[in-house]
């Protein structure tokens, strides 16, 4: 991948909102080559979706609930974790899946409005899988950061406003 | 009754930043180009460094000169970024920010009545810092149609029998302009025939975007002659901990200890400590605040050509210096009334010198919100100007 590339990634990482016209002043191209570049990252699946962290504790009536689900799996032959990692990420609560080394096999994260909801996912969904031998849930109590953003943050500038 | 204040101070011009930020801090809601800081925080690991040194209790003072360790890794640092050579035990000293190297540089080299030359536009400072030290600054006009690029024969043309020193600073304060190597050793060819200290102000040298930094220090034969000036400041995002170091000949750095021993002792204990973690493990921060600013500075530049404002694009430091010619303002009446009918505060360029008028300096150490509403609001305000 370019240099060109990397950099225009990294700057949509961090606000995928920015407008074609500023990326382009920012990275010294034209808009059109701009936005043939955004094109090709798509295509290539490298850019996948663009996405807000939103503080849901901040909207009225939406607040939710997160849960970690450390899941021990029997992985299946010639697909190992695959085939199962699948059949939990494909339900819409899950907010995402990774495969992980040490105590347990797949770190699950969930969202629902209720624990009720989250321990019925659990129960009727997750722990039923064939393939799932046991499961952990932790509940999250707070969110201090999330996606590299820190929630609650004091952004406000703190600097004189002239200085030498 | 009559004043107390010394006749030198009295007769010493305020600065004319203080006079624009008078004005801007009575007013609410300003979005600011005006300042001459990042806009990042302190890497985290710097202030975490900084607290463990007082949790064990290091809250003493430290030798006059500085922590060793520190000026160690400022000695390592200059070698390996601008392959400048310097001994951490006499060619070293840290100070409480560059602003103080610089008094004590000149205090430790003038004598009353030797001329030092400031190289136009140049950091509000520099000037009445000679005055202070009892030299007479000589103030060198750079071309703003040439980049604002100080050339060997405007050097010359200004040197007299009393010129002792020059004052030069790239990236520069105000402009950005930054001198590449082969103009550096034309200068220094009339700094070593008329035998002049250099006072190289290299507080900029790490947010240099187009070019590799070339140090003053560096060139041959040139480090005998050149005290060396920088600090924590600008590339590490740390203004507020005031931490900045000289290295030049060991005569100098002695003469200018002493001055720092019976005046600040030391500089903070604690901030020295963040100091070293930034220079050990501070590069990946540096870095990515330079990519930022990169990309602020090439925005910035474009849309003030696009809005009619024309602005070179600055090798260095975090500042456009935009002409504002076309709208027939001074830069004193330019910066008042964007100030005043938009909130949008920039420094009049001529209080950083004669050839500063006709620009204004704007810092892109802010976020790509806010200079994109600041630019917004100042293309509506040249236009009912041009």
């Amino acid at each position: 991948m370019e240099k060109i590339e990397v950099e225009l990634l990294s700057l949509i990482e961090n606000n995928s909102n920015l407008e074609i016209e500023k990326i382009a002043k920012m990275i010294d191209r034209s808009e059109e080559e701009t936005r043939e570049l955004i094109r090709k990252l798509e295509e290539e699946k490298a850019i996948l979706g663009y996405s807000a962290v939103i503080d849901w504790s901040k909207v009225h009536n939406y607040e939710g609930v997160t849960a970690m689900i450390d899941v021990k799996v029997q992985p299946a032959r010639g697909v190992g974790f695959d085939k199962v990692a699948e059949r939990i990420y494909r339900f819409p609560e899950v907010k995402a899946v990774y495969l992980m080394s040490g105590a347990y096999d797949l770190s699950v994260s969930i969202e629902a409005r209720t624990m009720l909801e989250i321990g019925k996912f659990v129960s009727e969904k997750l722990s039923v899988l064939d393939s799932v031998l046991s499961t952990t849930t932790h509940f999250v109590l707070k969110k201090y950061k999330h996606d590299g953003i820190i929630f609650d943050n004091d952004n406000d500038d703190k600097r004189i406003v002239v200085s030498p | 009754m009559t004043s107390f204040v010394s006749q030198r101070i009295q007769e010493l011009k305020p600065s004319g930043i203080r006079r624009f930020f008078d004005l801007a801090s009575q007013m609410e809601n300003v979005i600011s180009l005006g300042v001459g800081e990042p806009d990042f925080v302190t890497p985290w690991n710097v202030i975490e460094a900084s607290y463990h040194s007082l949790e064990q209790g290091y809250t003493a003072y430290t030798a006059n000169a500085g922590l060793i360790e520190l000026r160690e890794e400022v000695s390592k640092y200059l070698k390996n970024q601008y392959e400048a050579v310097y001994q951490p035990q006499n060619e070293v000293i840290i100070t409480v920010g560059a602003s103080q190297a610089i008094d004590i540089a000149l205090r430790a080299v003038l004598n009353p009545g030797d001329e030092v030359v400031v190289v136009a536009p140049s950091f509000v400072s520099y000037a009445p810092a000679v005055e202070l030290a009892g030299g007479v600054p000589v103030m060198l006009y750079t071309d703003p149609d040439d980049k604002f690029k100080l050339r060997p024969d405007q050097l010359e043309n200004v040197i007299t029998k009393k010129t002792k020193a020059i004052m030069i600073c790239s990236p520069n304060n105000p402009t950005g302009t930054v001198l590449s190597r082969d103009e550096l050793i034309a200068i220094s060819e009339v700094i070593e025939k008329y035998n002049l200290l250099v006072l190289s102000d290299e507080i900029y040298a790490e947010l240099t975007y187009d070019e590799e930094y070339s140090s003053f220090a560096s060139l041959p034969g040139v480090k005998e002659r050149t005290i060396l000036i920088s600090g924590f400041s600008k590339a590490f995002a740390m203004t507020g901990w005031r931490l900045g170091y000289a290295a030049g000949p060991q005569d100098i750095i002695a003469a200018m200890t002493k001055i720092h021993q019976y005046t600040i002792m030391c500089a903070p204990t604690m901030a020295q400590y963040g100091a070293l973690e930034a220079l050990r493990n501070g590069k990946k921060a540096v870095q990515d605040m330079k990519k930022s600013y990169k990309q602020r500075r090439n925005f910035v530049v474009k849309t003030f050509n696009e809005i009619g404002l024309s602005c070179d694009m600055p090798g260095g430091a975090f500042y456009v210096f935009p002409s504002i010619r076309e709208t027939g303002l001074s830069s004193d009446e330019f910066a008042e009334q964007l100030l005043k009918e938009e909130k949008v505060a920039v420094v009049p360029g001529n209080v950083f010198g004669e050839n500063g008028e006709g620009h204004i300096r704007c810092s892109y150490a802010a976020s790509l919100q806010q200079l994109d509403l600041a630019l917004k609001k100042i293309e509506k305000f040249i236009g009912k100007r041009i």
